[in-house]
């Protein structure tokens, strides 16, 4: 758990890191999203957590596009979202991913993962990109697998070089899609604690999880979905002892309750 | 009772698996005599063996190799071994095997073929090896214009200027891309086809006339043999690898358009069978071409063979790309790599590597298809063993010039094979 005394430091500033309004999303027929609203100011760790199907892995998935909505705004480190290439682009070299999979590269070691986008998409000279490579690594405390195969690794270590992956970008926004569920127990703290680390270090995070311990420890807000929609959302101190609406009561009590 | 404990006080350690057996005779036992029918099978397949062999066998040691005709083989066999007894004649091979490799091509020239043959591996050797230098590589991209000088001949400005146009199609881009980056890539596309079309020609005419570099020009025809099945084998090799990845990815377009011509090309060339296109190649191209103009046989050969391959081809490549994971094109994109990119450093190098079966099956299958060309009186290896064997000289002959150009198509196949094992091994890193 975090002390007080670091947790003051994860400063939360007025500059809007993301905006989306009146969003609205559709599979086919079917509306996965609706009426999204949401701001999120720079340094805000944010979780968000709901039952199966409720549309919080998709809505994190429109604010880097790699889901398109059709309607409403989303508007990320000012650039709005819309079908123009560019503008998809310049958000998600700004905006770092962690998928449930990993979905590292696996004809690649780990230090190619790493340098892959900073030298294609920042031009950075190659030397340039493996310094900040195994000074990521480093960071996730694997350096030594640098010159290994993702296949070679545990699901764990696998998921920490994805985060270094992502932060080998320099993103100003991390976005987390379920980072602990395809992990063993015993893998899930290493994980945790990286993030953790991320966390005091004054990084923009939005979270699904239903890591509740990591939201009690580093979360400033826990947003709460249901049925595509923005149910209840609060500071994690008040959501977990005082949850408002009939859902989180249901859901807190089958999560926490066993 | 013996004291065991349900529960570990101390852990043990790792130990020594019991002794395995080993040994020839265990061998036996277990793969060939494991049950009664097994040893029955054993025996069938081993009495097989030995009967082939015994009659193949004797045929190869008893070959003979001087004569200039069926007749006296015979007359040595004869001579040797008696009356009445069967032996090869590879005397036929001896004193043919130039014609079955190089064709009609002029005997002083053969230096040519073989040239080319040498430069092609040291234009291969980047290609198929990691470990060559990579300077050698711009080589091998200038290999196709050498290749064809060197075996065609005439001037070398033709291809000099048929390279340029890659150049002129590299300018082209550099000149307009900065002012719209869609405009830039159609330039880049039009301007070489324009240069190839109108002003490639007449350029190498003007440089010739002032520096005269040439080679004794040869018609299509002088081509033949094996020189004939690889120049139409290779160039469908390299050219319907790149046309097959474009198809594949063009099939998987969002774009409609894109997507409904891959569709159409896909389908059109594989719904025919090859011997059709070829046809089409020879006879029917020639109605449709402005009247006096000489469009090269082998030109429209290759260009039929490669779209043919290619169809294949982007279905194979179709099938690893659908082997891919969502998650690596959520990754490519989720890192800010474009569409490009994307398929260049990320789903590419993994379909290709899940697809180098298929595709080297494809590869196989297109070089031994060369020997199709024959229906079009091309001079491919059997439509030249079958010219040797109307010959009153080696009338009767008939196992052993097959049975050469049968080991020489084995001998190129059975390398892409094993090539394409040895690659599969390299490039083995998912440690499943």
């Amino acid at each position: 758990m975090v002390e007080t005394a670091k947790r003051a430091k994860m400063e939360i500033s007025d500059e809007v890191a993301i905006d989306i309004t009146q969003m609205n999303k559709w599979y086919g027929t079917f509306h996965v999203l609706r009426d999204i609203n949401m701001r999120v100011q720079r340094g805000e760790r944010i979780v968000i957590c709901g039952p199966s199907g409720s549309g919080k892995s998709t809505l994190i998935r429109c604010i880097n596009r790699l889901e398109e909505h059709q309607q409403g705004k989303i508007m990320v480190d000012g650039t709005e979202l819309t079908s123009d290439l560019k503008n998809i682009d310049k958000v998600r070299s700004e905006v770092g991913m962690v998928f449930q999979h990993f979905n590292l590269f696996p004809h690649l070691t780990i230090l190619e993962n790493l340098t892959l986008a900073p030298i294609w998409v920042r031009k950075t000279p190659k030397k340039e990109a493996e310094e900040v490579a195994m000074h990521f690594l480093g960071k996730v405390k694997i350096p030594e697998q640098a010159h290994k195969f993702p296949g070679q690794l545990s699901g764990g270590q696998q998921q920490r070089v994805a985060i270094a992956r992502s932060l080998c970008m320099k993103p100003r926004i991390m976005l987390f899609d379920e980072p602990t569920s395809a992990l063993d127990p015993e893998m899930i703290k290493e994980v945790l604690d990286t993030m953790i680390q991320l966390a005091e270090e004054g990084m923009t995070m939005i979270c699904v999880t239903h890591e509740m311990g990591f939201a009690q420890a580093v979360a400033n807000r826990v947003i709460f979905m249901d049925q595509g929609q923005i149910v209840e959302q609060n500071e994690p101190k008040e959501f977990f002892n005082n949850p408002k609406s009939e859902r989180t009561k249901l859901f807190l009590s089958q999560i926490l309750g066993h | 009772m013996t004291s065991q404990s349900y529960v570990r006080t101390e852990m043990v350690a790792a130990q020594k698996p019991p002794g395995v057996q080993t040994g020839i005779v265990l061998w036996m036992r277990e793969k060939l005599f494991s049950s009664w029918l097994n040893a029955a099978l054993t025996l069938v397949a081993v009495y097989a063996v030995y009967s082939i062999l015994a009659t193949v066998g004797p045929w190869f040691y008893r070959s003979v190799w001087t004569g200039s005709s069926l007749t006296e083989c015979r007359a040595t066999l004869a001579a040797t071994y008696g009356e009445g007894v069967s032996g090869a004649c590879f005397a036929v091979i001896r004193e043919r095997w130039q014609q079955i490799l190089f064709g009609f091509y002029p005997r002083e020239l053969y230096w040519r073929p073989t040239l080319t043959l040498v430069l092609m591996l040291v234009a291969l050797w980047p290609v198929l090896f990691s470990s060559a230098p990579r300077g050698v590589l711009w080589f091998s991209a200038a290999f196709p214009a050498v290749a064809f000088w060197l075996l065609w001949g005439g001037t070398v400005w033709l291809p000099v200027m048929i390279l340029l146009g890659f150049a002129v199609g590299y300018l082209a881009y550099r000149l307009i891309s900065p002012l719209n980056g869609l405009l830039g890539a159609i330039a880049a596309i039009l301007a070489p086809i324009f240069w190839w079309l109108f002003l490639c020609g007449p350029a190498a005419e003007l440089v010739q006339s002032v520096i005269s570099i040439e080679l004794r020009q040869l018609k299509s025809a002088d081509f033949g043999g094996f020189l004939l099945s690889t120049v139409i084998g290779i160039s469908g090799i390299v050219f319907s690898l790149p046309i097959g990845v474009l198809l594949a990815l063009g099939r998987q377009s969002d774009l409609l358009i894109v997507r409904t011509v891959c569709v159409a090309f896909i389908e059109g060339f594989r719904g025919v069978p090859l011997i059709t296109l070829l046809f089409v190649a020879s006879l029917l191209l020639n109605y449709f071409l402005p009247p006096g103009t000489e469009f090269d046989v082998i030109l429209r050969v290759i260009i039929m063979v490669t779209l043919f391959s290619a169809a294949y081809m982007a279905e194979v490549i179709r099938g690893g790309l659908a082997a891919l994971p969502r998650g690596q094109y959520e990754a490519a994109d989720a890192l800010g790599l474009d569409y490009w990119k994307a398929q260049r450093l990320i789903i590419m190098p993994q379909a290709l590597k899940i697809t180098i079966p298929g595709i080297v099956g494809q590869f196989i299958g297109l070089f031994k298809d060369t020997t199709l060309v024959s229906f079009i009186s091309l001079q491919d290896p059997l439509q030249l063993v079958s010219s040797i064997r109307a010959n009153t000289q080696w009338n009767g002959v008939y196992w052993e010039p097959f049975l050469f150009v049968g080991f020489l198509f084995f001998i190129f196949c059975f390398s892409m094979s094993r090539y394409s094992m040895y690659l599969e091994n390299k490039l083995k890193t998912d440690h499943r």
